[in-house]
């Protein structure tokens, strides 16, 4: 409801200029923030949208989604990093400067795709769109190419920002539902990754996950 | 009335066989009489029972006897009919004789003896390869009669299925008569007259058996052979339209004439190596087969 | 009456959720998880004889959330009539389980049994009752995990994780056959409600042998068909007993279920479907009875008698549809009825004699018949019970398994006598002679098993400690012997009432269905009589010989064995000693293996021999073919890295790949 062109590719701007971030930056620490940064802009969206839902009705799920993607993430992954003690650089295989360049890659391609998807979704939201699929892939690469547990948590955050807004471009609007659903859910797994990651650098000393690979079979 | 034929008469059939076995040795041998004199000799003493056994033991005589008389009442005369019939009763028949068996052998097997175990052992292999010659057989002589039940069968195989199913009825009564020898512990399968080693099969199964006991298993041994040897009898008894005395002199005439081929076979053969035995029962289920393929035309 | 019986189903779930979550009070989920199953059944019975019989047929939908699902249950004769063994035997094993399981009531462990055992229950319950095929393959995945995790109950032993390890795979092989088969189906007519499926005799596109070759290699697989059957004698006997006694006398005719509904759906067969049968049905019965004489571990020989008397089932619906197919009732009618209510009397004395096997297991700790013997007189109760099951398997009269049998050579002899020509006499008179060389092995190898264990003296100190079992062990055997006796000595009245079932297999109307079965009312009717006459004469014998003996001297003494002075409990005969006609006559299909060690010497110390068979089939053909497949897919190795990254970049690029290729495909 409120119409704006320029909000909302300042928005897309923004969620697009934070995945480069993730990307490049160094110390996990300021990968924390640069989620939180994310969350805080998604959760916006609801409010862009519009739609046609109540007012307070979008009020709420903006102010839940800012506040869990937003703050409570964010938080719960600073105090695992304090208690776990790791070294606090990301360690990636893939180095900054070709994330980087991959990142802007996938945003090219996720452009290529909503081209491609052009009929089924108007005009406005096609930007959305590859905003959304771009995010997703970062999410996917972060998890692929990092070496850390907390990454990997962190890719997992974005990818699911990603999926959200794709969804929100092409749905319109968000059923309650859903939209919570999609919230307990990653609330839950990030919960779950959180104390996995606690385990694994108790059990280990560490929580370089490719050094997990002596389990296999 | 067949029923009490059969349970009067059965003991005779093994005096039958032994005079003609003492026939072919030179002697006299044992008055006509002497089964009855056994069994009343037997009814009159005490029992002793092994310490090993349970209960098995001492039902199993009983169960084998009760079943043999239920089998016996199912067998014809000829043409007179038996006192029970009913379609299917041939497997009711075989049934009760496998139950009387099973009963046998495990008494034997209560007693806890070497012996005796043999004894069980040979008795269940032999019977389970001559089952389905006995089948076999009945099936074939089935379907010429056009009916299913023993009495049906056996009253009514005429004159006309002999001109045209003669040599199928040959067959099936050449695997009847093997199949008489294996059930009834008959030289070639085994020799009914020691109890050593020799003869490892039914008759070491009843050597802890005693007085009463004995008495109903030496009974029930002669009904068995008196029901088997029935089977074939009937198939060559008078035709129909005789009268009714014609018919049991004819039939009883039959079952004398098989008690004497018994012996017969009995005294000019010796007793088969354990390990040709199936070989025999083999032979026996390919006749009935033959019989069988003989019927088809 | 559907709400009876979901409100058995609910019991069941209850009862084992409820056993889980006692799981640290085990006599809590002791009783919690019998008695769910108990109170399921009890529920559920009713419900499966009042559609059996063939009252108005009831049915329920409720939608469901997968794609081509629907929770479709309904209760026709033919459900209903195996929903019978099924909720009666798995209460009684569900008793019994309560005091075998008396080594395990410290355990944790014990509320997951107790969840499995009621899981399977309800699944098993699911699959005789569905009307859908995504529900119907859920339940069937449902029994093949439940039982599963029952049979690794011990899974601390190597041998038995390698047996639930066999089992687990061949399941799933025959869970791939059946998936396949329904796929095909759905994809013919368009849903997976078996309602709408057509017969395969009317579908073009592919041929009806390879629907029925499916449905036989997949139901055949859990039904235990030769050469379907390895897995049976390396599952069974490693479960605890009264799972073995669901296992063996319930869950494999969920197979025998599912090929019936197929062919019931179907109609009428060609030829070759019903002489396909009768030959695996020859083959399982003749070859499971010679492997079960050659074994001497009491588990595994009921085993291999459980794949015998489903060939004898098979034999019997093998007739049927020849019957079928040639247009002889009597054949069809007798050849179905036969079957099925062999079906119900296997579960009955088949269950019985596992149970059996598991109390003599509970007192001596072996299963080895070479060790057992003498154990009737510690063992009174599950002894007589035992005995009364040796008698109805091996098809004795006045038992059970004579009347199914009974049916089944009526058929064949009828067929001799008045049928209508070769075909059906070919097929009535292989059933005749293969029934009878079963029957006869059968009663061969139950006078072994029974004797040797139960006979006799004792073999070993394991067995001189036997010791009757609790009454919650003996009471189910006692129920199950009854009932065989019961069917025994009123065959009557229990074949008409399978009028409608017989009807609902075989796809006939029930009037053409009811005048074959009057015809074999009268025979089964004096067999009847003839069984009562059995009874009575026992009866007066015995009490003839009372009468004779009393007021004479009876005695105890040794055995005489001709005069032998100091017999062993050693030189008994011993069941390898007792099949070695057979295994000897018969090695061209056995292959006993016979270690010698014998005495040398002028002065010989000892000797020691010992018999083994393997199974054949499995050493033959199964193990190389899955070597073989092991070793080439073990050449994908390199795939399995070890890092989530890896495996994540494999869903990446496949994402990414399918991306391409649907969006890239659109102008």
């Amino acid at each position: 409801m409120i119409e704006s062109h320029a909000l909302a590719d300042a928005v897309m701007a923004l969620l697009l200029i934070t995945n480069l971030l993730l990307l490049g930056f160094g110390y996990l620490n300021a990968c924390v923030r640069a989620v939180a940064l994310q969350g805080l802009v998604v959760g916006l969206l609801p409010l862009i949208m519009g739609g046609g839902s109540p007012l307070w009705r979008v009020a709420a799920l903006t102010a839940v989604g800012m506040g869990i993607k937003g703050v409570v993430f964010p938080r719960m992954l600073s105090k695992l990093l304090r208690d776990v003690e790791v070294r606090r650089e990301v360690e990636p295989f893939v180095g900054h400067g070709l994330s980087i360049a991959l990142g802007v890659g996938a945003m090219g391609f996720s452009l290529w795709v909503s081209s491609k998807l052009g009929p089924l979704v108007a005009a406005r939201n096609a930007w959305m769109i590859s905003a959304g699929l771009a995010t997703l892939l970062v999410g996917l690469f972060l998890i692929v190419s990092r070496r850390k547990a907390v990454s990997q948590v962190l890719g997992y955050i974005v990818l699911e920002n990603g999926v959200y807004t794709f969804g929100l471009a092409t749905v319109g609007h968000v059923p309650l539902l859903v939209e919570l659903g999609v919230l307990m859910d990653a609330f839950v797994a990030v919960f779950i990754m959180s104390i996995a990651a606690y385990h694994i650098s108790r059990e280990f000393n560490h929580m370089d996950v490719d050094l997990l690979d002596k389990l296999r079979d | 009335m067949t029923w009490a034929a059969s349970l009067l008469l059965s003991p005779l059939m093994l005096s039958i066989i032994a005079r003609t076995k003492a026939f072919f040795a030179g002697r006299r041998g044992p008055p006509m009489l002497q089964p009855y004199r056994d069994l009343a000799k037997l009814l009159g003493k005490g029992a002793v029972y092994s310490r090993t056994t349970t209960w098995i033991f001492r039902a199993g005589p009983l169960v084998g006897l009760a079943a043999v008389l239920c089998a016996a009442a199912l067998v014809p005369m000829g043409r007179i009919p038996a006192a029970l019939s009913f379609p299917g009763d041939l497997v009711v028949f075989a049934y009760l004789l496998a139950l009387a068996r099973f009963a046998a052998v495990l008494a034997a097997l209560d007693t806890g003896s070497a012996f005796e175990g043999m004894g069980a052992s040979r008795e269940t292999f032999f019977s389970a390869l001559a089952e389905p010659a006995l089948l076999f057989a009945l099936a074939a002589l089935c379907r010429l009669a056009g009916d299913w039940s023993l009495t049906g069968v056996l009253g009514n195989i005429s004159g006309e299925d002999w001109l045209t199913h003669g040599p199928a009825i040959l067959m099936a009564a050449g695997a009847l008569f093997i199949v008489l020898l294996a059930e009834n512990s008959r030289i070639p399968v085994d020799d009914p007259d020691t109890h050593l080693e020799l003869t490892m099969i039914h008759e070491v199964m009843v050597l802890d058996h005693g007085g009463p006991d004995l008495a109903f298993i030496l009974y029930g041994a002669a009904l068995k052979l008196w029901t088997f040897a029935a089977l074939l009898a009937s198939l060559f008894t008078p035709p129909e339209g005789t009268a009714l005395w014609v018919q049991a002199a004819g039939f009883l005439g039959c079952m004398a004439a098989a008690s004497i081929a018994v012996g017969v076979v009995e005294s000019v053969m010796a007793r088969l190596r354990l390990s040709r035995v199936p070989m025999l029962l083999a032979g026996a289920c390919a006749l009935s087969m033959l019989a069988l393929a003989g019927t088809l035309r | 009456m559907m709400a009876l019986f979901l409100a058995s189903l609910g019991v069941m779930l209850l009862g084992g959720l409820g056993a889980l979550l006692a799981s640290e009070r085990p006599k809590l989920a002791n009783i919690l998880g019998a008695g769910g199953a108990f109170i399921g059944a009890v529920l559920g019975l009713p419900a499966a004889v009042f559609a059996a019989l063939g009252g108005p047929p009831a049915s329920i939908q409720l939608d469901w959330a997968l794609p081509g699902a629907c929770f479709d249950l309904a209760l026709d004769p033919l459900s209903g009539f195996f929903l019978i063994p099924t909720l009666f035997v798995s209460a009684l094993a569900a008793v019994y389980g309560t005091g075998y399981l008396e080594s395990y009531r410290h355990s944790k462990r014990l509320g997951w049994m107790w969840l499995c055992f009621d899981l399977l229950m309800l699944s098993m319950a699911l699959v005789m009752s569905a009307r859908n095929g995504v529900l119907f393959l859920a339940a069937w995945e449902g029994m093949a995990l439940s039982s599963f995790f029952l049979v690794c109950s011990d899974h601390e032993a190597e041998n038995v994780r390698q047996a639930g390890w066999v089992y687990l795979v061949a399941s799933h092989l025959g869970t791939a056959c059946i998936l396949a088969l329904f796929t095909l189906l759905a994809g013919a007519s368009g849903s997976f409600d078996f309602s709408a499926w057509p017969s395969v005799l009317h579908i073009r596109a592919l041929p009806p042998a390879l629907f029925f070759l499916l449905a036989l290699l997949g139901f055949g697989t859990k039904a235990g068909f030769w050469p379907l059957h390895v897995w049976l004698p390396e599952a069974h006997p490693e479960a605890p007993s009264h799972v073995s006694a669901v296992m063996s006398g319930v869950m494999i005719k969920a197979g025998v279920y599912g090929l019936v509904r197929m062919l019931a759906l179907w109609g009428a067969p060609p030829a070759w479907w019903g002489w396909l049968l009768l030959c695996v049905g020859l083959a399982s019965g003749i070859l499971g009875v010679l492997f079960a004489l050659a074994q001497h571990d009491l588990k595994k020989l009921l085993a291999y008698h459980s794949v015998e008397n489903i060939g004898i089932i098979a034999i019997g619906l093998g007739l049927g549809l020849v019957g079928l197919s040639h247009g002889s009732m009597l054949l069809a009618v007798l050849g179905f009825g036969g079957g099925l209510l062999h079906v119900l009397n296997h579960a009955l004395f088949k269950s019985l004699l596992f149970l059996g096997a598991g109390a003599v297991l509970h007192a001596t700790g072996t299963r080895d018949l070479d060790e057992l013997g003498g154990l009737m007189k510690r063992m009174p109760w599950t002894g007589a019970a035992f005995m009364v099951g040796a008698a109805a398997i091996s098809g004795l009269p006045p038992f059970n398994g004579f009347v199914s049998e009974f049916l089944l050579y009526c058929g064949g002899f009828a067929d001799a006598a008045a049928g209508p020509g070769l075909p059906t006499l070919a097929a009535g008179m292989a059933a005749i002679g293969g029934l009878g060389l079963i029957g006869g092995l059968a009663a061969a190898c139950f006078a072994k098993a029974s004797g040797i264990v139960f006979l006799g003296e004792p073999r070993s100190p394991h067995a001189t400690h036997g010791h009757e079992a609790p009454w919650s062990m003996t009471l189910p055997m006692v129920v199950l012997a009854l009932s065989c006796i019961a069917i025994g000595l009123f065959p009557g009245p229990v074949v008409r009432s399978m009028a409608a079932v017989v009807s609902c297999a075989s796809g006939l109307p029930l009037g053409e269905v009811l005048i074959p079965m009057e015809h074999a009312g009268v025979s089964l009717n004096m067999l009847a009589a003839a069984a009562w006459a059995l009874v009575a004469g026992v009866v007066l014998l015995a009490g003839l010989r009372s009468w004779l003996l009393s007021g004479r001297l009876v005695d105890a003494g040794p055995t005489w064995d001709c005069g032998y002075a100091h017999p062993t409990p050693r030189m008994q005969y011993s069941a390898s000693s007792f099949a070695q006609p057979f295994t000897e006559l018969f090695s061209g299909v056995l292959f006993t293996r016979l270690r010698l060690d014998g005495p040398k010497g002028y002065f010989p110390a000892g000797g020691r021999l010992a018999t083994s068979t393997g199974e054949v089939l499995r050493d033959t053909f199964f193990d190389p073919v899955f070597s073989w497949t092991g070793r080439q897919l073990g050449r994908m190795r390199f795939i399995q890295v070890g890092r989530v990254q890896v495996y994540v970049l494999y869903l990446v690029l496949t994402l990414l790949a399918l991306l391409i290729w649907l969006t890239g495909g659109k102008p």
